[in-house]
């Protein structure tokens, strides 16, 4: 079960800028990672590994290569496509929370739903659904409340919710604990082995190397190329 | 993890589902869902949506204000036909002739004996002058400056059609006598004696005093004659007291105008062209000399309606202007809104927005702030034009349909002006939009 791939990827390609100043942030890219995984990115600053995610996230087109996300090409999805594959396949866990302000951490969770167009659930339905990811993160008894009436570690714990929400094949967390400070960002990294541990697959970009090596695998990236793709020793 | 189980009972394992639609996205986000989100954005920022409106309201208020203007003076016009009385002929000195002051001037004037002229002519059933001065009035215990005095005959309250409330008109005697009495438009009664009986009553205008020997009905203002404010005395007095002597030995008993009440049913062409024919000739001219102008109330009625038309097309381009400096307004603030909103429309789109999604939201959010405004503009509106039929001397009419026309302009404006900023925001790029700060 643990072996059906999740991303694979072939010679993925980014290039930005037009005309003679070209910069290749992705310099042919080949990953493949299976499903249930739990992988971290690491990389020197500048190395292509936003760029990586936004493109595994389906945030962004590759300029060359293929992508294939459960199976499905993904690398020549239109701007619509590729929102409903976000919508369907992909939470995201970012750095600064990207939660909306002045609006209740339940609907903020609820927001994926809501964009859901398939097998669209009913008002009452969806205010469940995000509860019920509100309680898998803890934070049940703070439904009402606003962004701003959390600390950081609770507004992680929304954002997470948020990326469940939805039920995605890929959880994409870029430096989740980057704004909290360690006791709060080892809670965070509870919650994601607990994820982990559900059987999620999860692709978290880490400066921390004692943050990388909490996971089974590391993935460095250098100059837009991969340098190094090896499992973590027993931890 | 022995704890999974217990803290993620929500989450269940991922189903491994097929995935075969990936080209195809097809159906859209509840309606309801659109609407909230647009509430949302509406109230999140009060201060801005109330700014955001700002124009709509004023707009919608102009809207409505100006046509209750319009149609209250129409409806003003409407009132003059009945307040002329039927089948009058105005008899006036041609502009620049006859009038005090114009010494030199050799031409025929209109005078008080011109009347009995008139009345000799077939068809003609009444006639009454007007030679209007202003005057200081007092009272027991009130002065009023600047009050019209009207000289006047016997008939003048049926050619006019002014009732006498209280008391009675002069007679024909007291014209003969230059009795010193006097008739009060009923806002003056009001003004000189409030609450008690002016009848019997003496007021003293200019240095003569004056027995008050009615007070008329209310009429209220016709043309540009605010009937309730006259003065009414006998023509005679005003010749004996009200005129200067030079002027009077000079120009002889000289009258503003002639009101001449026709038949019903006579032809009032006929009747004008005997009128100037005996005119004409009693004072020895031809009739082409004669400096008089005749006019029918039908001429005044229309001379009004064309003024009113002029007027009304001109609010509709004051009002028409306000819409579309409300649209400018809507969009100004909306751009700057997306904006500022960046980064929420990247959160948006990263969990699956799609630009026609973030589209509508902003659509929806710019035709909800014009729907509001326009109906604070509605209240304003309504409420203005009654506040301003009250406190100035103006007429309004509220028009219930100019309420829908402003409310429906301003839903359209909404739509038009938003349409630009929902655009912008539905072309922001994903990555661009959440590293915006
Ligand atoms: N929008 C862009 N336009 C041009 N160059 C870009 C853009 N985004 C990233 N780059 C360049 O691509 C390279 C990789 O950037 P990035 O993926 O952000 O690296 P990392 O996240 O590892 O720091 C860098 O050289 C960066 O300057
Ligand atoms: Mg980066």
């Amino acid at each position: 079960m643990n072996n059906q791939p999740i991303i694979q990827t072939e010679n993925l390609r980014k290039v930005y800028g037009m005309g003679d100043i070209q910069v290749a942030a992705l310099g042919g890219v080949d990953i493949r990672i299976d499903e249930g995984e739990f992988v971290a990115v690491m990389g020197p600053s500048g190395s292509g590994k936003s760029t990586l995610m936004n493109i595994l996230g389906c945030l962004d087109r590759p300029t060359d290569g293929r992508y294939l996300l459960a199976g499905d090409d993904v690398s020549g999805l239109n701007k619509v496509q590729l929102a409903s594959i976000r919508n369907r396949r992909i939470g995201f866990i970012f750095q600064s929370f990207n939660l909306l302000s002045r609006t209740s951490a339940l609907r903020n969770v609820m927001l994926p739903l809501v964009y859901k167009r398939e097998g669209q659930l009913s008002p009452k339905a969806r205010e469940e659904k995000a509860m019920a990811a509100l309680e898998a993160v803890g934070l049940a008894d703070r439904a009402n409340h606003e962004p701003n009436e959390m600390s950081g570690g609770q507004r992680q714990r929304v954002a997470i919710a948020r990326a469940l929400v939805n039920d995605p094949v890929l959880v994409m967390a870029d430096e989740p604990t980057g704004n909290l400070d360690t006791k709060t960002g080892d809670e965070i990294m509870t919650l994601l082995h607990e994820l982990h541990g559900r059987g999620r697959t999860i692709l978290m970009v880490t400066h921390e190397q004692y943050i990388a090596d909490q996971t089974e695998r590391t993935i460095v990236l250098v100059d837009g190329r991969l340098h190094t793709d090896a499992a973590n020793g027993d931890k | 993890m022995a704890t999974a189980q217990e803290t993620m009972p929500g989450v269940p394992a991922r189903a491994n589902e097929k995935n075969d639609e990936l080209t195809a996205v097809s159906g859209i986000i509840s309606p309801v869902e659109i609407l909230r989100i647009a509430w949302e954005g509406v109230v999140r920022n009060k201060v801005r949506s109330l700014l955001t409106m700002l124009g709509v309201i004023i707009g919608v208020a102009a809207v409505i204000i100006m046509i209750a203007i319009s149609a209250g003076t129409e409806a003003t016009i409407a009132d003059q036909i009945e307040g002329l009385g039927t089948n009058l002929i105005f008899i006036q000195a041609s502009f620049g002739r006859g009038g005090p002051g114009g010494g030199g001037d050799t031409g025929p004037s209109l005078v008080f004996d011109d009347t009995a002229v008139v009345e000799s002519v077939a068809g003609v059933t009444g006639t009454a002058v007007d030679q209007t001065s202003v005057q200081n009035v007092k009272a027991d215990g009130a002065t009023l400056t600047d009050v019209s005095l009207m000289g006047t005959t016997t008939d003048f309250p049926s050619v006019r059609d002014v009732a006498v409330a209280d008391g009675r008109f002069f007679n024909q005697t007291e014209v003969d006598r230059s009795a010193k009495v006097a008739v009060l438009g009923a806002g003056l009664a009001a003004d000189l004696f409030g609450e008690s009986n002016p009848i019997g009553q003496s007021i003293t205008v200019g240095t003569t005093k004056l027995g008050v020997i009615g007070v008329a009905a209310e009429k209220g203002v016709v043309g540009n004659t605010d009937f309730d404010a006259m003065l009414y005395v006998p023509i005679t007095l005003v010749f004996d007291k009200f005129t200067p002597t030079m002027f009077r030995q000079f120009a002889g008993d000289r009258v503003r105008l002639i009101y001449v009440q026709i038949e019903e049913g006579a032809d009032m062409d006929a009747v004008i062209q005997q009128i100037q024919l005996k005119l004409a000739v009693s004072k020895g001219v031809t009739v082409d000399e004669l400096p008089f102008t005749m006019q029918t109330q039908q001429d005044i009625i229309d001379t009004q309606g064309a003024t009113t038309a002029a007027f009304r097309s001109l609010l509709a381009w004051v009002a028409g202007v306000s819409l579309i400096v409300g649209g400018i307004g809507i969009m100004n603030i909306m751009l700057v809104s997306v904006t500022e909103r960046t980064r929420e429309i990247g959160i948006r789109q990263s969990v699956g927005a799609t630009p026609t999604d973030i589209r509508l939201q902003f659509l929806t959010e710019a035709v909800m702030l014009s729907l509001v405004g326009g109906l604070i503009g509605v209240a304003t509106g309504v409420g203005g034009s009654i506040l301003f039929g009250l406190t100035s001397d103006m007429r309004t009419v509220i028009v219930p349909s100019s309420i829908l026309l402003a409310f429906g302009s301003a839903a359209l404006v909404g739509i038009l002006f938003g349409f630009f900023p929902a655009n912008k925001a539905a072309q922001l790029d994903p990555i661009e939009a959440l590293r915006h700060e």
